[in-house]
């Protein structure tokens, strides 16, 4: 495979941020209500992911090394606020909705994680790749719990109604549901795919 | 006695952990075992008071006078990275024992998304001093009380046999669910 594919498809598949690395773990339980906001939050997550990863491999050499993590943090802060104002600007409905994940995008562990073991060590083009693979793998995962959630709690899909006769177990839609949805997520993952640790 | 609801909402009803989904990291890392959960919620407590009370002096006093209210996160952030230095440094020099049981515990709370999470909150819900110094203790408080309850079952857990696929995490997380549910009981307790 494509040196810079793999990149990618590490993130997405071999490192994903929620089931393999098991990181991030906040936003994936607390808005993934339904598919919808899993995707938005998985999106938000995405592009600060992108930026930040890009602008520290950029800065990487001008950052002395006592006062990395502090560095690391405003700039990652930086693009939460960007998202955070675009958001509020244009999709108020959503802002409110994720609300207090969204400004806590910059205590991500991912975000920070990636920085750090990644960013900092590998040229700009790569660790743009690897925030596009892992924002996606996120994204990709937070889909799939939001859907796992609202198919359970309310037999509907991205707001469709899939089964009308559906009697809805409203627990996944409410906290308990999202730690036992995760769980049996990745204990699926574990079954199928047993190779890691 | 509104004082009194703001405590029981926040440790009981509105758990931070088990309802709002915040420090799920230290909640899945840290609880295996007990002694290492009683040190990080008294880590976790110290650091809320104070980096709460800084926070909601600084939103009032200079970022709202200044009009740049927009820099909120960037700002909190920092401060509270800092603070958690500073607190470490003094520790380390004025009360070694105490340095001793919360020490490796607090590079870890920085990123920890409760300390920055209810400094927002409370200029969310546009708290006084008074109520956002109650709530932030409550709310340590039932972080420190989940995390103790969930080391406990996770302790007695680790000696029992499990499927292959679902050790480690996927018990955990389905346990705190278990947990969870029994928190919501608590859900009518304040009107």
């Amino acid at each position: 495979m494509n040196s810079k594919l793999k990149i990618v498809y590490n993130g997405l598949v071999t490192e994903n941020p929620t089931f393999v690395l098991l990181l991030g773990m906040c936003p994936t339980l607390g808005t993934t209500t339904s598919a919808h906001n899993g995707l938005a939050m998985g999106l938000a997550t995405a592009f600060v992911l992108m930026c930040s990863n890009a602008v520290i491999s950029l800065c990487k050499n001008l950052i002395p090394e006592k006062v990395h993590i502090p560095a690391y943090i405003v700039i990652i802060a930086t693009f939460v606020t960007v998202v955070q104002l675009c958001m509020n600007a244009y999709t108020p409905a959503l802002y409110e909705t994720l609300g207090l994940f969204i400004p806590l995008i910059v205590v991500n562990c991912i975000v920070l994680g990636r920085a750090e073991a990644f960013a900092s060590k590998h040229d700009v083009a790569d660790s743009l790749l690897d925030g596009i693979g892992i924002g996606l793998g996120f994204t990709l995962a937070l889909t799939l719990l939001g859907c796992v959630r609202e198919l359970l709690g309310s037999g509907s899909l991205f707001g469709f109604v899939l089964l009308p006769e559906w009697t809805n177990m409203l627990l996944f839609v409410m906290a308990p549901g999202a730690f036992i949805a995760l769980g049996l997520l990745i204990a699926v993952k574990n079954a199928i795919n047993p190779s890691k640790s | 006695m509104n004082y009194l609801i703001i405590f029981i909402t926040a440790v009981l009803v509105n758990n931070i952990v088990l309802s709002q989904f915040l420090g799920i990291c230290p909640f899945l890392g840290i609880s295996k075992r007990l002694d290492t959960a009683v040190g990080m919620s008294g880590a976790v407590a110290f650091v809320m008071v104070l980096a709460t009370l800084i926070t909601f002096l600084l939103q009032h006093y200079v970022l709202e006078t200044l009009h740049i209210e927009y820099l909120q996160t960037i700002v909190f952030i920092l401060v509270i990275a800092a603070l958690v230095q500073l607190i470490e440094i003094m520790l380390k020099k004025s009360v070694p024992s105490l340095y001793q049981a919360l020490g490796v515990f607090l590079p870890l709370i920085t990123t920890n998304c409760t300390i920055l999470g209810v400094a927002i909150m409370v200029i969310q819900k546009q708290m006084t001093l008074a109520e956002s110094m109650v709530f932030a203790v409550a709310t340590s408080f039932g972080f420190g009380l989940a995390l103790i309850l969930f080391a406990g079952i996770r302790e007695q857990l680790a000696l029992s046999e499990q499927p292959k696929a679902m050790e480690g995490t996927p018990i955990a997380l389905i346990t705190a669910g278990i947990l969870a549910m029994a928190f919501m009981g608590f859900s009518g307790l304040v009107g």
